[in-house]
């Protein structure tokens, strides 16, 4: 499965950074998004893969190997919430540009900015 | 100590509850700080004077890394905070009264009592990173203070030049301390006291000294940093009389004084310090000749006294020593005079040129007598301080073997100049026939002339029992500035020696020099080069270069638009990162390579197709859809590998992210293709390129062992410690949780834009 | 907008059920897998749910309190539970326990108080962000 995940890993990062590089704003977002689950991705492989049981103990206190490795899930789970903040504040912001500038398109955007 | 040196930091609280209950009286109150510290100061006087002891008090801060609130007293640092605190009692009260028109005299108070305590805490430092600290603190509380009146745009432009100048020294000043400590491996001053030869015997003793000295250089406005000095006169007069006369300025060349025995005692230190000294002292002692503003006059003879005294640090011998702190305390006491009672005359008059200022003596008796006892102990007229101070100046300078003559001959153009200029500040505005001022001028309150009156009779005071006091502190204390002790009387009256007949001279030629002044002046007016070669010309157009080098590097590189930022960011990463790639050797990639199970490859694919079309979709329903695709194929990985939390976390943020999706995008118009192809294709390969990069460092992290150490101890420690059996929970909120709650924070700010953006655009309805 | 009947009946049960389950994920969190992160986004579906339902303005005055003070709640909880364990001298953030198991609960110490902290900035956030693009549609 890791040569699969890396591979995923490479064409999230090349789609998230294409889409960057549009004019479309919300080509940008959408960018946006897959470089962060392109992130999250490479943090869950780098940390290793573990088929096996999740990071938690039993009754007694004791840990059923093998485990998946708790921390870099902690990373994650930090990351994707903040990816949703983030997202959710692009897209507000795209909003507020839409409505001011009346168009979709970053280089006109830019225009208006330079006015 | 701790108390007494960060108790301001506390007291500054109290000021806006003052400002707002008892507005009138805030000066009153505020003034009974400095008094109070001066009380606690007086109080080591025995055991430090009387008994020569030192006292050394610590307690850690970062111990970490060897950074502690210590805080050493002798004789200097003595000395230097009852000055502080002493002239501090008379600003603040003064400043009361001066200031009272001013809507924001609870700010003033805040920004100088700030400055007192980091002040205080400077001289008092054992620690040099906590003496950087304070050193720091003292350049910015001065940035607040000069640019008090931050209306007028001269006032902004001198307070940016003061801290430009002053903090570029602090950052040269930091360099060379952190050299110092990493030569001798101590942080602590006192210790470094007794270092002398192994720091002066290393090969980087060199740049080390240097850095430093450029730092108390800058500080104490020392040739060629000398410029900001006179600039900085646009602070409010309480202000240039505190900072720029008798306290900031001074911390260069107490820094200069506490590393002497360090550091000095070679030709580098002694000879930098002794030409840049000497310099300064006569160089700024000429510029004075043509300035007609009263604070002008005194920022330049303020600048020679500094330059005198750094010179007789650089003479080294007991008797500069001695002169020095004579000196020192002097200055403090008449300078500090000179500019309140300038600024009384300002503050009643309405103007502060010379020229427009004659016989006031009769409207104004107290402030005059006061100027002008002020004025005799800085002429150097018996029985004041000021005579002993400049009689043991010119017997130290006589007896220095190497440059003796030399440096006589520059200390008495000097202060020719400088009682030309004590004549033009301290007499002539009271005598002659009154003309008339802006303002119909009148003897000032009580608050404001009862400080310098204090400190004129304290000039007058220790002149006379000079040996009795001033003697005692210089030969019974550890002076930190030699290693031994002084043994020279103190006497006010040495008979008829050289050094009185060269006072005399002094005198005479400095009061023909005031006599002849307008017929001299058509001399010097033609004279321009003087402009040129000041270095302040050049600070100018350095400063100009420097914006101008900004403007242009961010029109180049900040062009606006997005896509070629981030075609940066890509290339300079793919050139740096793959460089570092090539040259790693051989690596085991078995790990990586191997069978994948059959429902891997299935999510692979629906992944993989997801991808594609996100990119190539036609509509923006059918991209929001396919990344929608990735997101949950994401948590379907998440769960076959062993992370619940993960998984549940991406299925709510998905779906809450096509929640916003639709709110947003289904209003807008359609999807449509800007970039013409061949664009497209120079994008791809970039960001192909990115993503390859990307691949084959997680290939590389792959192919080397990961440590399982933390693995185990979260594994270990996660109910033992923590009491959870969710080991991912308990590393959220309990083992990082600092993590966490910078996380949260970052989202609380996320929210506040959302609602800022919305506000932003209900306040663009409104108009 | 457009709400369905049928829609806004089953979301009327659905409603407290959607709370207790996020409630839920986030009590059991430090021992099964939840939260406070999963369980907060559980609560803003749940909101959203029924803003979609029944319109946005139901929606508002359902929740009773203003997003953004629960978001500066849920800082200050969080603030706080990091801020009891300098009383006893300890590190800020370190854990502190009661001794007892509780029922329901289990164990009782000031990382849940802190996990309280997260779900209710995670909720607030969340819903402040959804129920204001909404309201720009206006």
């Amino acid at each position: 499965m890791n040569l699969l995940l890396v591979i995923i890993i490479g064409l999230l990062y090349t789609a998230g950074l294409y889409m960057m590089m549009r004019r479309s704003f919300v080509k940008v977002i959408i960018g946006l998004i897959l470089l962060s689950h392109a992130a999250n991705m490479l943090i869950f492989t780098v940390g290793r893969i573990t088929k096996g049981n999740p990071a938690f103990l039993n009754k007694d206190g004791a840990i059923f190997e093998p485990f998946s490795d708790p921390l870099p899930q902690a990373l994650i789970l930090t990351a994707i919430v903040i990816g949703f903040g983030v997202q959710a504040f692009a897209i507000v912001l795209f909003k507020r540009a839409y409505q001011t500038a009346g168009t979709d398109d970053l280089d006109e955007m830019k225009k208006t900015d330079e006015d | 100590m701790l108390f007494a040196a960060l108790s301001g930091f506390i007291f500054v609280l109290l000021i806006p509850i003052i400002n707002k209950y008892a507005k009138n009286s805030v000066g009153w109150i505020a003034s009974i700080f400095p008094l109070a510290l001066t009380v606690y100061f007086i109080s080591f006087y025995t055991n430090v004077i009387d008994k020569g002891n030192s006292i050394l008090e610590s307690t850690s801060w970062v111990p970490s890394l060897g950074i502690n609130l210590s805080f050493y007293l002798d004789g200097l640092s003595l000395t230097f905070s009852l000055i502080i605190t002493v002239v501090g009692f008379v600003v603040f009260l003064y400043a009361g009264s001066y200031m009272k028109n001013y809507d924001s005299l609870g700010k003033f108070y805040i920004y100088i009592i700030l400055f007192m305590s980091s002040m205080i805490g400077l001289v008092l430092s054992d620690n040099i990173i906590t003496m950087f600290v304070f050193w720091e603190l003292t350049s910015i509380t001065s940035y607040l203070l000069i640019g008090f009146n931050h209306e007028k745009e001269t006032a902004r432009n001198s307070a940016l030049q003061a801290l430009l100048i002053t903090g570029g020294g602090g950052l040269a000043l930091l360099a060379g301390l952190i050299i110092l400590s990493g030569i001798s491996g101590s942080m602590s001053i006192s210790s470094l006291a007794s270092m002398n030869d192994i720091l002066t015997e290393h090969r980087l003793y060199a740049p080390a000294a240097l850095l430093i000295l450029i730092g108390a250089f800058t500080k104490s406005a020392q040739f060629p940093f000398h410029f900001w000095l006179p600039n900085a006169m646009e602070a409010p007069t309480p202000v240039s009389a505190y900072l720029h006369s008798a306290t900031m300025v001074k911390a260069g060349i107490y820094l200069i004084a506490r590393m002497n025995p360090s550091l000095g005692g070679t030709e580098l230190w002694n000879y930098t310090i002794m030409f840049v000294g000497a310099v300064t002292m006569l160089f700024t002692a000429v510029l004075s000749f043509k300035q007609t503003d009263l604070k002008k006059l005194l920022a330049y003879s303020t600048l020679s006294v500094l330059g005198t005294l750094t010179m007789l640090i650089g003479i080294g011998s007991d008797l500069a020593i001695k002169a020095f702190m004579i000196y020192l305390i002097a200055h403090a006491l008449y300078k500090a005079t000179l500019f309140l009672t300038a600024g009384m005359i300002d503050h009643s008059t309405g103007t502060r040129n010379i020229e427009e200022l004659q016989g006031l003596r009769k409207v104004m008796p107290i402030t005059a007598a006061i100027a002008i006892l002020a004025s005799l102990s800085k002429m150097g007229i018996i029985p004041l301080i000021g005579f002993v101070g400049k009689e043991t100046v010119y017997a130290a300078t006589i007896e220095y073997t190497n440059f003796g003559f030399l440096f006589i001959t520059l200390a008495i153009a000097a202060n020719i100049f400088v009682v030309y200029i004590t004549m033009t500040v301290g007499f002539k505005p009271f005598f002659g026939k009154f003309r008339k001022t802006p303002k119909t001028p009148h003897e000032l309150p009580f608050r404001m002339w009862f400080g310098p009156m204090l400190l004129a009779f304290g000039g007058l005071t220790l002149g006379i029992f000079s040996s009795f006091i001033i003697g005692k502190l210089i030969n019974n204390t550890e002076l930190g500035i030699i290693t031994a002790k002084l043994n020279i009387p103190v006497k006010l009256w040495h008979g008829f020696t050289l050094e009185l007949m060269l006072s005399f001279i002094t005198v005479l030629l400095g009061i023909l020099l005031f006599w002849k002044r307008n017929q001299l002046l058509k001399y010097v007016d033609n004279i321009s080069f003087i402009d040129e070669i000041t270095p302040s010309y050049h600070y100018q157009k350095l400063f100009n270069g420097t914006l101008k080098l900004a403007k242009l590097q961010s029109r180049i590189l900040q062009n606006g638009f997005l896509r070629y930022y981030i075609m940066v960011i890509i290339i300079s990463t793919i050139i740096l990162g793959g460089t570092t790639l090539f040259s790693l050797g051989e690596m085991d990639y078995t790990g990586i390579i191997e069978m994948p199970g059959f429902e891997e490859i299935i999510i692979a694919i629906v992944m993989m197709t997801a991808t594609y079309m996100t990119v190539r979709a036609k509509t923006r329903l059918a991209a929001i859809v396919a990344v929608g695709v990735i997101g949950y194929s994401i948590a379907l990985i998440y769960i076959m590998y062993g992370a619940p939390d993960l998984a549940m976390t991406q299925f709510a943020i998905e779906t809450l992210t096509v929640i916003l999706f639709v709110l947003v995008i289904y209003r807008l118009p359609g999807y449509l293709p800007f970039s013409s192809t061949a664009r497209r294709i120079r994008d791809f390969i970039i960001a192909g390129a990115g993503g390859l990069l990307m691949s084959l460092i997680s290939i590389i992290i792959l192919s080397n062992p990961l440590s399982s150490e933390l693995k185990n101890y979260f594994a270990k420690n996660s109910y033992a410690i923590a009491k959870g059996k969710n080991i991912v929970n308990v590393i959220l909120v309990d083992f990082r949780a600092l993590d966490t709650m910078g996380e949260i924070t970052v989202l609380a700010v996320a929210a506040i834009g959302v609602f800022a953006l919305l506000k932003l655009r209900k306040g663009a309805d409104e108009k | 907008m457009k709400t369905s009947v049928i829609l806004s009946t089953a979301v009327k049960y659905l409603i407290p059920l959607l709370l207790i389950f996020s409630f839920f994920l986030f009590l059991r969190g430090h021992n099964e897998p939840g939260g406070g992160f999963v369980g907060g986004l559980v609560a803003a579906s749940a909101f959203a749910l029924f803003a979609i339902a029944n319109g946005f303005d139901e929606a508002k005055k359902f929740m009773k309190i203003e997003p953004i003070m629960l978001i500066a709640l849920g800082l200050l909880i969080a603030l706080l539970s990091g801020l009891v364990p300098m009383f006893f001298g300890l590190d800020f953030l370190t854990g502190i326990w009661f001794e007892k198991n509780f029922p329901i609960i289990g164990k009782l110490g000031t990382p849940l108080v802190f996990d309280i902290g997260v779900y209710l900035v995670v909720l607030g956030i969340s819903t402040k962000i959804i129920f204001s693009l909404a309201e720009e549609e206006k």
